[in-house]
């Protein structure tokens, strides 16, 4: 009888071409994902007289530079405009299939990919992006890479790389109303530190995992990259399949029903063995914020902002005290007293239907006491929302209702928090700068930057579900 | 690429763990082509003020430590967002080593292909060298990637890193190049595969 394999196993050696003597494996890769950003390995392959070799497992799209307001008058800002046009003639030039800004199918690149039935169970998917990690929800074993190495896949389909050490983490139980993927999330990388899981490709499982939706596992295995993992997964089972049916591009008919066979066996066999295992219950998880300048930097709604006084290792101290001069915050603070100057709901990590129908049920029928942008994942989010009144809601509720793009997550559109302001987020990191020069970021669910909105400072949320639907 | 074997030359201690890809180079500079010159805004949002001036904490912006070609730094170095410029900001500034605890494993990749060194060593170590550069910034530090070692001032230490890494920076490898020599296997794995996996191409007609 054969050894028992994980889930990262099965996966790798079903893309394995070839494995040097130093152990570096060359990897067949089924979906490549390109961007605005992917300019540099354009011109690379350029450079060296290549053409793209896979156009068809190729796929483009405009999301990182895009506008979200004013998008039907072009793009203002020259810079911007060039960036995006840069990706329509690669992408032209290479037969690649564009969801450029004026397709309906197109917004940001991890809702896209699965959206459209691009990404599937048992694929080995990259993108010049570190949240590529996205991806695997599916059971698909996704990546994010630097240019050289999206430039490597244009040219060849196939990628060198080192096999990382398996990590399984697993979080049974139950999680309480109005506690949400993304406070998993930030648990685990709060337990585990932002590098814990640096050289590992991450299994999540445990009962807490399978009963989340696919938009929650989307959240989860996004966040995979911010606990320093190289990849994050879940085994794929009837919630994927049932999602999968009927996407554009995923198999038809009978083809369906032989890939649900096949996709069916993509899980960790009895008694595989893993290189760490990680546990945590899901009923200890409150609703989770940060307050500094990492996404480990993460505590319970409850708690206090930690003090570098009561801190005896002189690194961390001296860290601490950097991390709460950014951001402005005096040491032991409650979480709660921290007033916010704006909220901003959007992301890979935190736009689809089921972030905004959380955010939504939150803001009903309350106003926001502060600005704030609703970026929805993408223009088939912002169809469905507006079918379902979501962005009368969040209108009503004083906050803008935008297009699809990565927008305030990083800011290189030109939607900023400004210097010095604190932004209640739904999105990934909370890094000096991230959200413009100058800008304090804290990290929350969609639910949580709804309280802060509607209370004007963090908030926890569970108060304000009482007598609602969540 | 060019090959890295080994260096001497100075050395800039910056002990701040979490220097991650956006601190090294701020997403703003994500357009720049990489010939306008990314390593004149390495660090820009750590290493200066509020007011847009130099701040006399961070040690990179001090004269003493101009031309350094060692990065001695903190833990998690270079996490998060996947950006390749970060290492092309680093490199045109003229760093070739970084010596760290623990590094993001895309910058790592980055690195690699590009001819940085990315040396893995135990933050007790590279503190101890920090200070010791700290007292005698203009002594040169060796960096051998044959022996694994870091060594100056009359200290010397291990460091990590993977063999693949190793052998592609010694051998200033060309991924490409290599992956040409594969072309008869990976054909022959893409019409196997095909077979075995028909549920994999996109169905839709853009």
């Amino acid at each position: 009888m054969s050894e028992p394999r994980t889930l990262v196993d099965k996966l790798w050696s079903a893309h394995e071409i070839a494995r040097r003597e130093d152990g570096a494996a060359l990897l067949w890769v089924d979906r490549h994902y390109v961007h605005e950003g992917s300019f540099h390995a354009f011109s690379q392959m350029k450079a060296r007289g290549r053409t793209v070799a896979e156009p068809k497992l190729t796929f483009g799209v405009a999301d990182h530079y895009v506008p979200t307001r004013g998008r039907a008058t072009g793009i203002a800002n020259p810079e911007i405009a060039a960036m995006v046009r840069n990706l329509e003639d690669n992408t032209g030039d290479n037969h690649i299939t564009l969801f450029g800004l004026r397709d309906p199918r197109q917004g940001i690149v991890h809702v896209v990919g699965p959206e459209q039935g691009l990404t599937l169970p048992g694929l080995l998917i990259v993108c010049g992006d570190s949240h590529t990690s996205t991806h695997g929800a599916f059971g698909a074993y996704a990546f994010g890479i630097g240019a050289s190495e999206v430039a490597h896949v244009l040219m060849t389909q196939t990628l060198w790389q080192k096999k990382p050490k398996r990590m399984r983490i697993t979080v049974d139980g139950t999680v309480v109303p109005g506690v949400a993927a993304k406070d998993i999330a930030l648990a685990i990388i709060a337990h585990i530190r932002a590098d814990g899981a640096q050289g590992h490709a991450i299994e999540f499982a445990g009962s807490a995992i399978r009963s989340l939706s696919m938009e929650g596992r989307l959240t989860l295995c996004n966040m995979s990259i911010e606990a320093g993992g190289r990849c994050g997964m879940v085994a794929p089972d009837a919630t994927t399949f049932a999602y999968l049916k009927g996407r554009p591009f995923a198999p038809k008919g009978s083809d369906f029903d032989r890939a649900v066979e096949a996709w069916s066996a993509l899980a960790s066999d009895a008694g595989a063995k893993f290189d760490r295992e990680v546990s945590l219950n899901a009923n200890d998880i409150a609703p989770i914020v940060t307050w500094g300048t990492t996404p480990d930097d993460a505590l319970p709604i409850n708690g206090h902002v930690p003090d570098p006084a009561r801190e005896s290792d002189a690194t961390r101290a001296n860290y601490l005290r950097e991390a709460l001069d950014y951001m402005g915050l005096a040491p032991g603070t409650k979480l709660t007293d921290i007033a916010v100057d704006r909220v901003f709901i959007g992301s890979c990590t935190n736009s689809r239907i089921e972030d905004l129908r959380a955010a939504a049920a939150v803001l009903s029928g309350r106003l926001s006491k502060v600005p704030g942008l609703v970026s929805p994942g993408s223009s088939s989010v912002k169809r469905q929302a507006e079918e379902e009144g979501l962005d009368r809601i969040f209108r009503d509720a004083g906050l803008e209702w935008a297009d699809s793009g990565c927008s305030m997550c990083v800011g290189i559109n030109g939607d900023l928090v400004p210097p010095g302001e604190r932004c209640a987020s739904t999105t990934n990191r909370n890094f000096r700068g991230r959200q413009g020069p100058g800008a304090r970021t804290h990290l929350m669910s969609p639910a949580m930057v709804a309280a802060a909105a509607v209370s004007g400072h963090l908030a926890d949320v569970r108060p304000l579900l009482a007598g609602r639907k969540a | 690429m060019d090959k890295f074997v080994g260096l001497t030359a100075t050395a800039c201690p910056l002990s701040l763990p979490n220097l991650n890809t956006d601190q090294i180079l701020p997403a703003r500079y994500l357009k720049w082509p990489r010939s306008k010159g990314l390593g004149t805004v390495l660090f820009d949002d750590v290493r200066l003020n509020a007011k847009g001036r130099p701040r006399e904490d961070f040690a990179f912006n001090k004269d003493v430590y101009r031309g350094a070609k060692v990065l001695l730094a903190g833990r998690n170095f270079g996490g998060g967002s996947s950006r390749e410029a970060a290492v092309y900001a680093l490199y045109d500034h003229g760093f070739r080593c970084v010596v760290a605890p623990s590094f993001g494993d895309i910058f790592s990749q980055n690195a690699v292909k590009n001819g940085l060194l990315t040396a893995i060593a135990a933050a007790a170590d590279i503190e101890k060298l920090a200070a010791l550069v700290r007292e005698k910034p203009s002594q040169p530090v060796t960096v051998d990637l044959e022996k694994q070692t870091v060594s100056g001032n009359g200290f010397s230490f291990k460091f990590m890193i993977d063999p693949i890494s190793r052998n592609q920076l010694l051998n200033g490898w060309d991924d490409v190049d290599l992956t040409e020599s594969y072309r008869e296997q990976t054909a022959a794995f893409k019409a196997k595969d095909k077979t075995i996996r028909p549920w994999v191409a996109p169905t839709a007609k853009p």
